[in-house]
């Protein structure tokens, strides 16, 4: 893919999400789906009857809650992942403007970054609800360990999460679906420099003066 | 991509804020405050909505459907059977009207899953299971009891002992309803002093044996002794029996 590509275009690409960030994109995404699926019939059983025998579906959301932080470990360790960990570090990290911007629900003006404060919002909830969600789910999974009202305490933090996890990722595949530049570089991995100048300004700034290397 | 660095953007304001660590950890802080604290609070939100209303909201108490199977055994309430056989005197088959006909036992006691969930103040009523082997008299070296659903799926066990406790009952009401076909009507065992997973649902025979067979989820790594509180017995107070 390093070929030479800018000088050659009459509109130039930036690279906004290498292979390895789409691979864990799209695996996460799966993982995700597969879970918010099994997740609706073991949560409403009494609603829907049983299609499958309960135990399949508990298996196989089971299964899929174990694998959920690996694609995320996996694209952030190792050689390959620096970009991943760049993007971990601008996620982490927040201007007073955006601040601003977040708490003003975008009302302020804002120069965004690679990634705007919702954007970025997004991203550290998911992560988080990783976190909470496979550490509650292995308590109930694994209950013996645990007392009773701590049980029933993770039942009720992994309903709460499970609960907005699914207002978040309706959210953010309503805004994918409506930002086709976006969700065009989540499959390709480019955006056009016009994108950029639209949506993260700060960020077309630092890939010109070279802060940010633009091809992989 | 040329890029005179002429007009280089100006600096970023040094001053970035790490707002997505402070965000995760808040977010795990929450987690795991909801996991030492969230017994109390779904419990108020169970208490204060009931389990109708509380059954839609997050962490609201209500029941959570288990079959191991993929669908509920249907029995009419005129074609329902009780085996009652095994170590036992007078082997015997109960009708529906039968049971009814005995002594009923009823009481309110919070349903309590295992897995953490519970329904608060959930009313019973039935036989005690004491009476009916008191009815076919049970035979020396009788150690235990097996249970069985009437989809041959599911099985149980009690010993003899904690058979006899007076909230260990055949219920065929729940809810000062009968009880329902997914909550194991018409006819199902209710072991009020253990966990949910010991109430056999649509409970079709009853074998009195020469020792403790685990069931169905005891092969599957629960206690063979439910008790409620985590012990291994011999027996729990039994308070709200009427």
């Amino acid at each position: 893919m390093a070929i030479a590509q800018s000088t050659v275009q009459t509109s130039v690409r930036i690279l906004r999400f290498d292979r390895v960030q789409r691979a864990a994109h799209w695996v996460n995404a799966l993982l995700f789906a597969v879970l918010m699926v099994t997740a609706i019939p073991l949560y409403f059983g009494s609603l829907f009857g049983l299609v499958l025998a309960r135990h399949d579906v508990e298996q196989v959301h089971l299964w899929t809650g174990l694998a959920l932080p690996i694609p995320v470990i996996v694209s952030l360790l190792g050689p390959w992942g620096s970009r991943m960990r760049r993007d971990v570090r601008r996620i982490n990290l927040w201007t007073r403007a955006e601040l601003r911007w977040m708490r003003t629900l975008g009302e302020t003006p804002l120069v965004a970054d690679k990634f705007n404060p919702g954007q970025k919002l997004n991203a550290i909830f998911i992560g988080a609800s990783i976190v909470v969600m496979l550490v509650t789910g292995s308590m109930l999974q694994w209950f013996r360990f645990f007392p009773v009202p701590w049980r029933q305490g993770a039942t009720f933090v992994h309903d709460v999460f499970a609960f907005a996890v699914f207002i978040v990722v309706i959210g953010h595949v309503i805004m994918a679906l409506t930002h086709r530049g976006s969700l065009r570089s989540m499959f390709s991995g480019w955006v056009s420099e016009s994108w950029a100048a639209r949506h993260a300004g700060a960020w077309l700034a630092e890939v010109r003066a070279k802060a940010e290397p633009s091809d992989r | 991509m040329s890029s005179p660095r002429d007009d280089s953007p100006s600096p970023e304001p040094p001053h970035r804020v790490a707002v997505g660590r402070r965000v995760f950890l808040g977010l795990a802080v929450l987690g795991a405050a909801g996991v030492a604290f969230g017994a109390s609070v779904s419990n108020f939100f169970g208490n204060a909505l009931g389990s109708g209303l509380g059954g839609l909201l997050p962490g609201g108490d209500r029941f959570r459907i288990y079959s191991i199977t993929g669908s509920y055994p249907k029995v009419s309430k005129e074609d329902y059977r009780l085996e009652v056989s095994g170590l036992v005197h007078h082997p015997r088959t109960f009708t529906l009207s039968d049971l009814q006909a005995m002594p009923a036992t009823s009481f309110s006691k919070n349903f309590q899953c295992v897995t953490g969930w519970k329904v608060p103040d959930v009313a019973w009523e039935g036989v005690q299971l004491s009476h009916i082997l008191e009815t076919v008299g049970v035979k020396q070296g009788a150690v235990a009891l097996t249970f069985e659903s009437y989809d041959h799926a599911d099985t149980e066990s009690l010993s003899i002992d904690q058979a006899h406790l007076p909230d260990v009952i055949v219920a065929y009401k729940m809810l000062d309803a009968p009880v329902t076909t997914e909550h194991g009507g018409p006819v199902r065992l209710y072991v009020a002093p253990m966990f949910g997973y010991k109430s056999l649902k649509w409970l079709s025979a009853i074998r009195v044996v020469d020792r403790v067979q685990p069931g169905y989820w005891e092969q599957n790594g629960y206690p063979v002794n439910g008790w409620l509180d985590g012990t291994t017995g011999p027996t729990n107070p039994t308070p709200g029996l009427t």
